[in-house]
């Protein structure tokens, strides 16, 4: 097992290394000069820009750019040690080779994901600051939709034919064809504008001055995780529904009945369990979608995770965190896929990792 | 069990006899079999109907407007949120309430709203068929450039095999770990989003799984008889991918097609909800359910009645059902072209 992990994580790498090399190539295709929109003062001389532009190499070509970016070290043919020498960057010159490199501090391999262009914080930790909310809010759709969508599907899947599973195939499709914040949007019609009962907005209540109240975090939590959870809940109950028709034929089940053993202790315990096992391999995907959904649903609903900061960072040309933002969703999804690939080994011993 | 069947047979027989021209019928294509089967299946001939007029509105969304006296674009700013006229249409017609119609008609300068108007005023029901026509029309962009890639992709990556395969299915993997929904995020910030920005990211990002399925199928394919018959007559890989894997995976790249149809446009509208979309005062589905979000709350200012309601049932509901009949017709052409699941229905 543990060097399975191990194998896994290192195999990680070259998909990293892949989305680093994607994102750049998006980044350098953008167009408009990525100088001039960091000088917009129309007082700033022609020369002073090419200055700029030499400092940051952006001069240099895409290669020479992306490994800047790549590793923090920028490279130069010729000595131009004192040119570029600098308090933030320490230059040395190889005559062998006639290059001159530069460490600038920073770049992706050493977790640094640049700086944000609007509020010059570091990319990294602006990140780290919305985990929790948006953990929060995807792990409590991950179990909503996990309560809501197994029994429904196992129910269909036993009363096989009947209306009650044609409601559940009927509104499982619904729920995979409904975009995600129009569900928001009728949520928070019906239940904080009409009904007026629960919050629309945000993580907690604003007077409350960040001071923790369970029940209050707990109202605010439930539209938003109810709107996430739509998707998971079809998707669970469609995967259910079809591996417990399948296991509900196997000779153990019928072997369980001629025995003698009340239907509800067959569904649920035998037939249930091992049912479960294909659950684990969307297990991977479904973290996907709610990592993909946080991005909507907390636009929605103001809820202040990654995916609105995300999403605000677009809505301010701030590449740097967009592409941070990217880079590291691409991070948890890896890490998802994984968990759910160990999960699978440990819940199924037929299944052998390594 | 025997006499049974022998009975079957022996008349069965003699019809045939009787009625020469009966037993001679031909048997079904591939394609005719597929018809039959879709021909029973009503919710998916009903999908297929709804798709079509939906289609058809969009198209015809100059001549049904003209007609109607609504233009998707003129502006009205005193006759903003007006409600759909349908229902107190009725009721005028009816007799139950004389007022309501004629004052709305009026507010209107005469002008028929029947799905009522915008914060701008401008017809809802013109805006929705336009609408239509932009987020069809990037969807079905998307899923042809996604189509033609995948198909392509996949099976010259199936076929070779060997490093083109790993560069190939490296590449598959490494997009697809982020979220797709993030790579359109990114690439419709860096670039101005239009329609046909938004139709070809879409659609460069959307063949991943096409192109899988291809390659897994001309594996399956590469092996069998016939394959190796084609090759032992002399036939070259270009001929034997274009004449028989290609041709043998059509079925199921067709089901993956439709459903994927669906999922179009919900990243369509999804990306307008957030801005990134096509941008106003051109309609799309998802923009006016972007611009209906920030009237959820309006009230009217007389009598605190929630204005903006049908802004946001009408584009909302429009959105699902398509997208709802685009995976009931990949469900439906999936139960019709694959024979192996004949048997398990």
């Amino acid at each position: 097992m543990f060097r399975y992990i191990i194998r896994r994580l290192f195999q990680a790498i070259p998909t990293l290394f892949g989305i680093s090399i994607i994102s750049f190539a998006l980044v350098s295709a953008a167009p408009g000069d990525p100088v001039m929109k960091r000088t917009f003062d129309p007082k700033i001389k022609a020369e002073d820009r090419e200055i700029l532009r030499r400092q940051l190499g952006l001069d240099q070509s895409p290669v020479i750019q992306y490994i800047t970016w790549f590793t923090g070290v920028t490279l130069r043919i010729g000595d131009h040690v004192a040119e570029f020498s600098n308090e933030r960057s320490r230059c040395t010159y190889t005559a062998l080779i006639n290059m001159t490199f530069c460490d600038k501090g920073g770049g992706i391999l050493r977790g640094d994901l640049g700086t944000s262009f609007n509020t010059r914080e570091p990319v990294w930790e602006r990140l780290i600051q919305k985990v929790p909310a948006t953990l929060e809010l995807g792990i409590a759709s991950l179990i909503l939709s996990i309560i809501v969508g197994v029994p429904l599907g196992v129910l269909a899947a036993v009363y096989r034919g009947s209306p009650f599973d044609y409601l559940v195939r009927f509104l499982s499709s619904v729920f995979q064809s409904i975009p995600i914040f129009w569900v928001g949007l009728m949520m928070i019609l019906v239940f904080a504008v009409i009904l007026g009962i629960l919050p629309s907005n945000g993580r907690q209540t604003a007077t409350l001055n960040q001071e923790f109240d369970l029940l209050d975090r707990l109202r605010h939590l439930i539209l938003p995780s109810f709107t996430l959870a739509i998707g998971g809940i079809a998707g669970f109950s469609r995967i259910m529904r079809t591996e417990t028709l399948e296991v509900l034929h196997t000779d153990y089940i019928r072997t369980a009945r001629a025995k003698g053993l009340a239907p509800t202790n067959v569904w649920f315990l035998h037939a249930l369990r091992n049912a479960l096992i294909p659950l684990m391999t969307i297990l991977g995907p479904a973290i996907v979608g709610v990592l993909s959904g946080a991005l909507v649903t907390e636009t929605v609903f103001g809820w202040p995770g990654m995916g609105r900061m995300t999403v605000a960072a677009v809505g301010q040309n701030d590449y740097p965190m967009v592409l941070g933002a990217g880079m590291f969703f691409a991070a948890l999804t890896i890490i998802g896929n994984l968990m759910s690939d160990i999960f699978y080994g440990i819940v199924d011993p037929r299944v052998r990792l390594g | 069990m025997t006499v049974k069947s022998a009975q079957i047979s022996s008349t069965s027989l003699s019809g045939a006899l009787t009625n020469a021209a009966q037993a001679s019928r031909p048997s079904l294509s591939y394609w005719g079999t597929a018809w039959h089967a879709l021909r029973k299946d009503k919710l998916t001939l009903i999908a297929f109907a709804f798709v079509f007029l939906v289609g058809l509105a969009a198209a015809g969304a100059g001549l049904i407007t003209s007609a109607l006296g609504v233009e998707s674009n003129l502006t009205n700013a005193g006759n903003a949120y007006q409600q759909p006229y349908v229902i107190p249409y009725i009721k005028w017609q009816l007799g139950s309430d004389p007022m309501t119609a004629p004052l709305m008609l009026g507010k209107a300068g005469g002008v028929v709203h029947w799905l009522g108007t915008d914060q701008l005023g401008r017809d809802l029901l013109a805006r929705l068929l336009y609408g239509a026509r932009i987020s069809l029309l990037i969807a079905l962009t998307a899923a042809s450039i996604s189509l033609v890639l995948g198909v392509v992709v996949g099976a010259i990556a199936g076929y070779f095999g060997g490093v083109v395969d790993d560069f190939v299915m490296w590449v598959i993997n490494t997009v697809t770990t982020i979220p797709t929904i993030y790579l359109l995020v990114i690439i419709n910030s860096i670039f101005r989003p239009s329609p046909l920005i938004l139709a070809l990211t879409l659609g460069f990002l959307g063949w991943f799984d096409i192109a899988r399925f291809m390659r897994g199928n001309v594996f399956k394919v590469r092996e069998l008889d016939y394959t190796h018959a084609a090759r032992a007559l002399g036939a070259r890989s270009a001929r034997i991918l274009s004449h028989h894997i290609i041709p043998n995976s059509i079925p199921i790249v067709i089901v993956l097609t439709a459903n994927s149809i669906g999922g179009l446009i919900l990243a369509e509208s999804i990306l307008s909800f957030l801005g990134l979309g096509v941008q106003p005062p051109t309609a799309s589905w998802g923009n006016m359910l972007f611009r209906a979000n920030s009237f959820v709350f309006q009230r009217d200012a007389a009598t605190q009645e929630l204005q903006g309601l049908h802004l946001l049932f009408g584009p909302g509901l429009l959105t699902t059902f398509t997208v709802l009949a685009f995976s009931l017709i990949g469900d439906g052409l999936r139960d019709a072209l694959d024979p192996t699941l004949k048997n398990k229905r």
